[in-house]
């Protein structure tokens, strides 16, 4: 029985491994500017787990591959004779053991993980300019006036740029000078994650309300948002919600009326 | 409309003939005779004396076709129903030391473990005794038999969890309870009385298959059966009523008040999607535990009794396919669950996939994966039991590839967890040319594609010991067209997933449907070409049942608890997007421990079920061995 066997297909996962840690970022970077320079870790431990698993499946379905890779583990371990690999195998083990665990205790400077959800439930009320509003059923009341939508817009664009444009940047990148100051960075509207798959109403509500007003689950980085309700009128608001959706060209979502 | 509590007259008599019939019915099942039944407790006198009373009673809503439409106000000047009341922290009993919210879900969650077992192991039972009576194979008897015999004990713990259930609602949440019952309270007393038809059949139909299993009353036996299966899935759909009910109320006015229509409040927005959903889990269910079972024994029984291990391999394989057959729709059945949510309440839909719910469908696609990676794993292991096989062994790490690649894009999560450095170092939460991850346009792709690969590990499984003769064109082509339609088809999942990426969302919906058929289609046409090329065919080299490796048998126990987790962590994602309504948006939960709890709380305390659970799988498994030992040693042995 060749006792190093094993380490084919762990060679395999450690590629398989370097492959996505490294690989596919640059292979992005390559490809298309401004790719995720990092897979998420949290991601990437399922990853990393469940390609392990696939890899083992794959060695060890049929009786020769499963002796052949699990072998030399009783091998190693039940063998009085092989005392020296015994103990060198325990030692690396030990260490990678120490390893993972120096990972998990060292001290840090950033905050701790926390699922955080971009697009919360809205509350079912919200409330703004001291009235109270049915997020489900508001509509935005400019977007039936055909007639004034072009000036409503170019309305929009004014509130945008003398409010919004510091932070959500010129070309609604996210990307305006003060982007990287703030954690989270504030919203790329271009992105279809974002405004492309809202309703407007939710939109309002996040502009009205804006980081102060998110729930729970949007914690704990309550954003950088401003609470915009104090500072533009419904109608403002409304106009740039116009905006964003014109100069993006996204569609906002539309809820389908339910029986 | 803010009535202070004001618990109905009607309910409360509901209630108490509910509780005796549920009293009745536990006791039943551990009276172990026959003569109990329907006759001493008459459903019919009650009713009467509702009647002679006086009282106001229910209106007759089902019946009322002509004066009312669906959901529409039953004019009655005898009965007003009352909404639900606001209840204050005080209206709820104090237990000191007791959870009720916990104790509730804790034996919830375990009657639904073990209802959806015993609901799910008689159908393909009845269908696989209906193939022994037509092939006149009497193995398949035999082995039906022996699945109705593991899940007898299943029957008396599903019902004593029922009991218990019943029990604990009434006592912790009385006034919850009343306002469901009076509206609920008539279908809950045919719950009462279809759970005693219930009992009927599963006794006669198990304790009457070897006095029956002759020509004359084979038929009888097989109606019993089919009685068992009517009984059980009338069962579940009026119950599931009850839960659809608490999440998107149906039948009730502005202020939650009854509008005397009971079908109206049955009927509701995510009835039938619950049904569908659940009726082809519990067939997936009751294979996977069945399953274990026989991989239970499998792993116990002597290793040097070949036939009992070549039986107990033929089970496990037989209940293996089973719960295949019924997993791979399923991911359709939840996406249609799903959207009916969405459709129902949007606030809803968002918490479940996109809120504070959304980290578990991403522990329900691990699971998901789980399943797909054992089954393909219990695949690959089951060539070894013909030596032909190995002239497929190439296909398996292309086929593995491809699969763990499409389960990695399944469970990718839509919402990231990222540490604070990597967000700033993305800059955002969506890619810029990928955008969002865990998209449905990706993971339907992937999902289609998961489906596909495990069906072609299933085919090359089937052909592995044969092969075809003669020169039909079917014989002589069939590979070629199978290879053809299989690659056509995955061009095709592929182009639609990437497609769909560039299209905005409402449209990409629309998408995941004739994915979805691709996939459909191609399992219907290869496996009538399959039928077409080996309908002469030959052995290559002889399939040895119970020349199965250990280890499969632990891709079994694998896909049970999978499973079981599964049904967990949903069944509990499903009844906590209520949050803190009893019902939802009518009837608020103001008891003390109304809470939403953290996932790492929820998950932790699924698993302790889970485990509790699986402990009394194996109790449940080691009964009727218990029971054989006690009788003729070689009973057992006689059983199959
Ligand atoms: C101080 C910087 C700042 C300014 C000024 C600002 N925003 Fe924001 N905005 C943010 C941040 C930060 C977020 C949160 C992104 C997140 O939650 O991930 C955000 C989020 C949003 C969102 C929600 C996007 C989503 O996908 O949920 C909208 C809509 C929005 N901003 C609109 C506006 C508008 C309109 C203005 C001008 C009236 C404005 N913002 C001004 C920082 C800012
Ligand atoms: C292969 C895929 C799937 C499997 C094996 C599966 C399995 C199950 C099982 C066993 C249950 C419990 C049924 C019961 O209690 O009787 C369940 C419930 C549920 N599933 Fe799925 N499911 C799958 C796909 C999905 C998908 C894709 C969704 C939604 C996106 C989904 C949503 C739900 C929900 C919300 C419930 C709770 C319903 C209840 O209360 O029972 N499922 N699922």
């Amino acid at each position: 029985m060749k006792i190093l066997r094993p380490l084919i297909p762990l060679t395999v996962i450690l590629i398989l491994y370097f492959a996505l840690k490294e690989g596919v970022p640059y292979l992005g970077s390559q490809l298309h500017e401004g790719t995720w320079p990092v897979i998420p870790t949290s991601v990437m431990k399922m990853y990393v787990f469940f390609i392990a698993v696939g890899v083992l499946l794959i060695f060890t379905f049929t009786d020769d591959g499963f002796k052949a890779n699990i072998g030399p583990f009783a091998e190693i371990y039940l063998n009085p004779d092989r005392k020296i690999i015994r103990f060198v195998s325990a030692v690396l083990v030990g260490c990678f053991g120490a390893w993972v665990s120096y990972q998990y205790v060292k001290p840090t400077f950033d905050a701790p993980v926390e699922l955080r959800s971009i697009h919360p439930a809205p509350p079912s009320n919200a409330k703004m300019w001291g009235k109270t509003y049915s997020i489900g059923t508001l509509k935005n009341p400019l977007r039936e006036d055909k007639e004034n939508f072009a000036a409503n817009v170019k309305a929009g664009g004014e509130v945008y740029y003398k409010n919004c444009f510091y932070c959500h940047g010129d070309r609604m990148l996210g990307k305006g000078p003060f982007w990287d100051g703030f954690t989270p960075v504030p919203a790329n509207f271009v992105d279809i994650g974002t405004i492309a798959q809202l309703s407007e109403s939710f939109v309002f509500w996040r502009i009205g309300t804006g980081g102060p007003g998110l729930p729970s689950e949007a914690t704990p980085w309550l954003s950088a948002m401003p609470v915009w309700h104090e500072f533009l009128s419904e109608e403002e608001v409304w106009k740039v919600i116009l905006f964003l959706y014109d100069y993006t060209g996204h569609s906002p979502r539309v809820i389908e009326p339910h029986h | 409309m803010a009535l202070k509590k004001n618990s109905s007259v009607a309910g409360n008599r509901y209630l108490k003939i509910f509780m005796v019939a549920f009293a009745l019915a536990v006791l039943f099942p551990f009276s172990g005779s026959l003569e109990l039944s329907a006759e001493n407790f008459s459903v019919s006198d009650v009713w009467a004396e509702d009647a002679a009373g006086g009282e106001p009673a229910a209106t007759e809503g089902e019946g009322a076709d002509g004066e009312s439409a669906e959901g529409e106000a039953v004019e009655s000047n005898e009965w007003k129903p009352a909404p639900p009341p606001v209840l204050e922290t005080k209206d709820y009993p104090l237990i000191p030391g007791f959870n009720s919210r916990m104790w509730v879900w804790y034996v919830a969650q375990l009657h639904l473990f073990f209802a959806a077992f015993v609901l799910g192991v008689p159908m393909f039972v009845w269908a696989i005794e209906l193939i022994g009576v037509l092939s006149g194979d009497k193995r398949y008897d035999r082995m039906a038999h022996e699945f109705m015999k593991v899940s007898m004990t299943g029957f008396s713990l599903a019902a004593s969890f029922g009991g218990l259930l019943a029990f604990l609602l009434f006592v912790c949440y009385p006034d919850f309870m009343s306002y469901m019952t009076s509206i609920f309270g008539k279908t809950m007393i045919f719950y009462a009385v279809l759970f005693f038809a219930e009992s009927f059949f599963v006794y006669t139909y198990y304790y009457g298959w070897d006095a029956m299993d002759n020509a004359k009353m084979k038929k009888v036996h097989l109606a019993l059966g089919l009685g068992l299966n009517i009984a059980g899935m009338t069962l579940m759909v009026v119950s599931n009523s009850w839960a659809s009910f608490m999440m998107a109320p149906s039948g009730i006015g502005d202020d939650g008040a009854f509008l005397g229509n009971v079908w109206a409040a049955i009927n509701g927005p995510l009835w039938n999607p619950l049904n569908l959903h659940r009726v082809i889990a519990n067939v997936a269910y009751g294979g996977s535990l069945t399953a274990a079972y026989a991989a239970y024994k499998f792993v116990t029984v002597d290793p040097k009794a070949t036939e009992d291990r070549a039986h107990y391999d033929w089970m496990g394989y037989t209940s293996f396919i089973v719960a295949m057959v019924g997993l791979l729709p399923l991911p359709f059945a939840g996406y249609w669950l799903t959207k009916e949510v969405y459709g129902y309440s949007q606030q809803m839909g968002i918490t479940l996939m996109g809120g504070v719910f959304a980290w578990l469908f991403i522990l329900q696609a691990v699971l998901i994966g789980a399943i797909f990676l054992s089954a393909n794993y219990y695949l690959w292991c089951s060539l070894g039991r013909t030596e032909a096989a190995k002239r497929y062994y190439f296909m398996i790490k292309p086929l593995g590839i491809v699969i763990v690649i499409a389960f990695l894009m399944w469970f990718t999560p839509h919402t990231l967890i990222m540490t604070s450095t990597e967000v700033t170092q993305v800059g955002g939460t969506h890619h810029p040319v990928l955008g969002p991850f865990g998209v449905m346009a990706a993971k339907n792709t992937a999902v289609n594609t998961l489906i596909l690969a495990t069906f072609l590990s299933f085919q090359i499984f089937r052909r592995a010991g044969i092969k075809a003769v003669g020169d039909g064109f079917w014989a002589k082509n069939g590979t070629a067209i199978q290879v053809a339609l299989y690659t056509a088809a995955m061009g095709n999942i592929v182009i639609l997933g990437v497609y769909s990426y560039v299209i905005p969302a409402s449209v990409r919906i629309g998408l995941s449907v004739p994915q979805v058929c691709t996939t459909a289609v191609v399992i219907i046409l290869a496996m009538i070409i399959d039928g077409k090329m080996f309908k002469k065919s030959e052995e290559v080299s002889e399939t040895k049942w119970g020349q199965m490796p250990m280890r499969s048998q632990y891709a079994l126990f694998m896909l049970a608890i999978s499973f079981t987790w599964l049904m967990g962590l949903m069944g509990y994602c499903r009844s906590a997007i209520r949050q803190h309504w009893h019902v939802y948006t009518v009837f608020r939960d103001n008891s003390v421990e109304a809470f939403t709890p953290t996932l790492p709380f929820a998950a932790l305390h699924v698993t302790i079920i889970v485990v509790i659970f699986m402990a009394l799988v194996f109790f449940m498994f080691w009964m009727p061995i218990l029971a054989s030992k006690k009788g003729k040693v070689g009973a057992e042995q006689k059983a199959h």
